[in-house]
């Protein structure tokens, strides 16, 4: 029995195995007939350029990605980076920033500004990519639309040195009451609420930028959401826009400076927000820039890869409160912190990412002063890890909220990998430098703004980015009547400050202001200063004229070309 | 049978009903603000986008007006995507996620079923051990690491070889579909090839299978129609479900690959609280995943005929 039994066994799988392979080969037949209906349907579903090299000499073309689905092209609510990117080269305000990163006229060919308000001279050559011409009536009616109560736009506030804007805003007055009007045709009146030395540099921002009304009125609410409910004015068009996809810019021939402008064409062919993802696809060839992170940086080198850094302009900082009943009102514990800790140290030995750097002052690095950096020309004030000062004003502030020991505190913070990082730092150096406990009490982003918003914290790692080039987007965060004043910091002297350098004509002036401001904030260790955000990045060898800015659309490729 | 499948679809209009009922309450009771944003928006402002979104309403309210709208198969405009309506997003991206996730299920279901009998059939000898191992690692190593890891292979490839065999990411072709649909099918695969082989070794023993040899039936025949036919059921048992998981599930995949798939919006949504995204997509892959089981149910009495359909 067991002597037939194998045979027979064998000869059962080789038939199996057959079967099996052929089977096999059915599902494989399968497989290539699904493929290519799936194909045919994908062909309904998306098209795309596919598999372009991210540069291309014959078509003039770049192939790029986008780190998000641009979520809001209607400049009048836009508020992210991505959207802001797009609209900087598809549509253009009054003023624009060069490839130097200065002011530069955009549909406005010159402009007088005084203290009571703005002429701006606009160009007859400007025009909509219908063929109409950019009128004046363009900006009142985009202004207002972003005024207008029922538009819920969120940088509404932007327009406020406008005169009686927040009155709008607010519903109090009719949109007609807005100071701003249209003279003739290419000539736009403003009026402001009070004087403003930096009217030039807000205008640059998007919300300012012109929307036709009868254009708006027609996409009855969709405005911005797709290739053909928006109107274009700027160096490039979108051609092509399939949502979560890719997004293609062709050259706008009728963009008036279109001579300036190199390149036929930018491919946004690939949405992704993954790093891994866009360096592999940098790698592949397929796309002509790609962000670093700490774990690829070393890799990059060794490709021999263009590595670029530059300041994405934005601060980060432990923000106190300073409500009533909150232990951190109290100054010396304040100081007692400041003094406990190395900015430097977490930077180039804990986070250590490429390109970041110490935080010293509210004011980052990159701002303008009168004649140079503003920080060069007020430094940072000094600051050093000092114990002995930081026991000292730990005793004082345990005498004066009157308790043996100060109790545990709240750090707020967000759920990204270097906010952790940086919270277990700051948690661990004030156990071991003051004896402090900090509950580290961990948010989603919608949640921890909400915390911010209520107070519910006695520290919380925050950060700020600018809205427009001059220190104020800065400078006026801890006002008493600024809203993103999440600590309510609330100082005379300094709100007399910040209303100096909004008034003021004189640079020099204002620049003081700032200075004294930068020495309060360290002074009163309003903030704890963490660090400044810096981005490493990788090229393609043969694009050129790509250029990165901490204010305005970022990166900007309207003066990028590909060198032979 | 009709009776039957009325009945169930009602049991599943029910079932959705209470998917969404439970989701919109869950999701205002989220800590977090939907309309918080890096800026602070003044009380105005503020009121004005309450009002846009309905939140200004008493929460029952804001329910009744929900599920009026549903019923009209109107889900709301996104929070985050300004100006497009959620029946947009949908009804663009999951085409996407179903073409991607079909072809994954087939991957999944036509190689877990051929590894699953390959491997009953070789038991304890080489091709099982081999095939096994990989059927673990399979199963343990998460689709994220096996994403990268492909794109990564994908990368080296192409620059070996001097020319772009497959694309490394993106949509619009069959070429861009291949490799992550096979990445997302992995894991299922892995467990469909555990259940066929483990299905195919528990009936091998059967009377019947004897029977059919008994009675002198082609080697090949007793295999393929009594073996594996009786095996497969099991398998089809979880396809359904499995078909509905892996198209919803392939988020990972799709932002690894960046494929504009429902799947990205979908966790995108619970992110950053948009709570119209959240509510839309939740109904309507609940939906879809009850659809799923009743289609299974109705094809399980075609393929065993024992079972009744009543």
């Amino acid at each position: 029995m067991s002597t037939t039994a194998a045979p027979e066994q064998d000869n059962f799988s080789r038939s199996a195995a057959r079967q099996l392979l052929g089977l096999g080969a059915a599902a494989l037949v399968g497989i290539v007939l699904l493929l290519l209906g799936l194909s045919w349907a994908s062909k309904l579903t998306a098209s795309g350029s596919i598999s372009t090299d991210a540069v291309d000499v014959a078509t003039n073309t770049l192939t790029l990605f986008l780190r998000e689905e641009p979520p809001q092209l209607d400049s009048s609510r836009s508020t992210d980076q991505v959207s802001g990117m797009v609209l900087g080269h598809v549509s253009e305000g009054l003023l624009r920033y060069d490839e130097h990163n200065h002011l530069a006229p955009g549909v406005a060919k010159d402009w007088e500004i005084n203290e009571q308000g703005a002429i701006f001279h606009l160009r007859d050559n400007a025009l909509w990519s219908d063929g109409e011409p950019v009128t004046a009536d363009d900006f009142v009616f985009a202004w207002r639309l972003a005024l207008d109560p029922k538009t819920a736009s969120e940088y509404a506030f932007i327009l406020y040195p406008i005169k009686n804007a927040e009155a709008v805003n607010k519903g109090e007055l009719p949109l007609q009451a807005l100071g701003v009007r249209a003279v003739d045709d290419h000539t736009l009146a403003v009026e402001f609420e009070m004087p403003i030395a930096y009217f030039d540099k807000l205008v640059a921002f998007s919300t300012y930028n012109p929307i036709r009304q009868d254009f708006y009125e027609a996409t009855n609410g969709s405005y911005g959401s797709d290739v053909d409910t928006l109107l274009y004015n700027g160096p490039f068009v979108i051609s092509r826009w399939v949502h979560g996809a890719n997004l293609l810019m062709e050259k706008n021939p009728d963009y008036w400076d279109a001579d300036r402008i190199k390149l036929d064409a930018l491919d946004f062919a690939y949405i992704t927000s993954d790093a891994t993802a866009t360096l592999n696809l940098f790698k592949d060839k397929k796309i002509a820039y790609a962000t670093l992170g700490a774990e690829n940086l070393n890799n990059a080198m060794e490709q021999g890869w263009d590595i670029f850094r530059f300041m994405d302009g934005s601060v980060f900082f432990i923000e106190f409160n300073h409500r009533e009943g909150r232990p951190t009102r109290n100054l010396n514990l304040r100081k007692a912190m400041f003094y406990a800790q190395d900015s430097s140290e977490l930077v180039y030995k804990v986070t250590k990412l490429p390109g970041y750097l110490p935080g010293e002052s509210l004011f980052p690095v990159w701002l303008q002063g009168v004649h140079t950096f503003f920080r060069q020309e007020y430094p940072a004030p000094e600051a050093t890890l000092d114990l002995e000062k930081a026991r000292h004003h730990l005793e004082l502030a345990k005498q004066e909220l009157g308790v043996a020991e100060i109790p545990p505190l709240v750090l707020l913070t967000g759920d990204n990998p270097v906010s952790n990082v940086q919270s277990e730092y700051y948690q661990q150096v004030f156990r071991k430098n003051l004896g402090l406990t900090l509950k580290i009490d961990k948010q989603i982003f919608k949640q921890r703004l909400a915390k911010m918003l209520s107070g519910e914290f006695d520290m919380v790692l925050a950060g700020w980015g600018p809205d427009y080039d001059d220190p104020l987007t800065f400078g006026d965060l801890f006002a008493s009547w600024n809203l993103n004043n999440r600590g309510r910091y609330q100082n005379p002297e300094l709100d007399r400050l910040v209303r100096l350098a909004q008034t003021s004509q004189d640079p020099q002036e204002r620049m003081d202001a700032f200075g004294a401001i930068q020495q309060l904030v360290i002074d009163e260790v309003v903030i704890i200063p963490n660090y400044e955000r810096g981005i490493t990045y990788v090229t393609h060898p043969q694009m050129r004229g790509m250029v990165r800015r901490a204010v305005g659309p970022d990166p900007d490729f309207t003066s990028a070309y590909i060198a032979p | 049978m009709w009776q039957y499948t009325v009945k169930r679809l009602i049991q599943g209009v029910i079932t959705v009903w209470f998917i969404a009922t439970a989701t919109f309450f869950a999701m205002h009771s989220v800590p977090g603000d939907p309309l918080a944003n890096d800026k602070a928006v003044s009380a105005e402002i503020r009121a004005n986008l309450e009002a846009k979104y309905g939140l200004d309403k008493p929460l029952s309210e804001q329910y009744l007006i929900y599920m009026r709208n549903i019923l009209q198969g109107d889900f709301g405009i996104s929070f985050t995507q300004k100006n497009r309506s959620v029946n947009d997003i949908i009804a663009e991206h999951f085409p996407i996620s179903a073409i991607l996730g079909i072809l994954a299920v087939v991957f999944a279901g036509m190689g877990g079923v051929l590894w699953g009998a390959l491997t009953a059939l070789y038991r304890n000898r080489l091709p099982d051990v081999i095939i096994m191992f990989l059927v673990i690692l399979g199963i343990s190593v998460p689709s994220f690491v096996v994403a990268a890891i492909s794109q990564l292979a994908l990368v080296n490839l192409n620059d070996l070889l001097g020319f772009s065999l497959l694309p490394v990411a993106g949509w619009g072709t069959v070429w861009h579909m291949l490799v992550p649909s096979m990445v997302l099918g992995l894991g299922t695969m892995a467990y469909l090839t555990r259940l066929m082989r483990s299905s195919m070794l528990e009936i091998v023993n059967s009377d019947f299978i004897r029977t059919a040899k008994a009675k002198g039936l082609p080697a090949s025949r007793v295999f393929t129609s009594h073996q594996m036919r009786n095996a497969i059921l099991p398998v089809v048992t979880v396809l359904g479900p499995s078909i509905a998981a892996i198209t919803t599930g392939g988020f990972v995949v799709e932002l690894v690959f960046a494929i504009p798939g429902l799947g990205r919006y979908f966790v995108q949504a619970v992110q950053q609280l948009d709570y119209t995204v959240i509510m839309g997509t939740t109904v309507f892959y609940g939906a879809f995943l009850v659809f799923m089981v009743i289609v299974v149910d109705l094809l399980y009495g075609y393929i065993d005929p024992r079972v009744r359909l009543e």
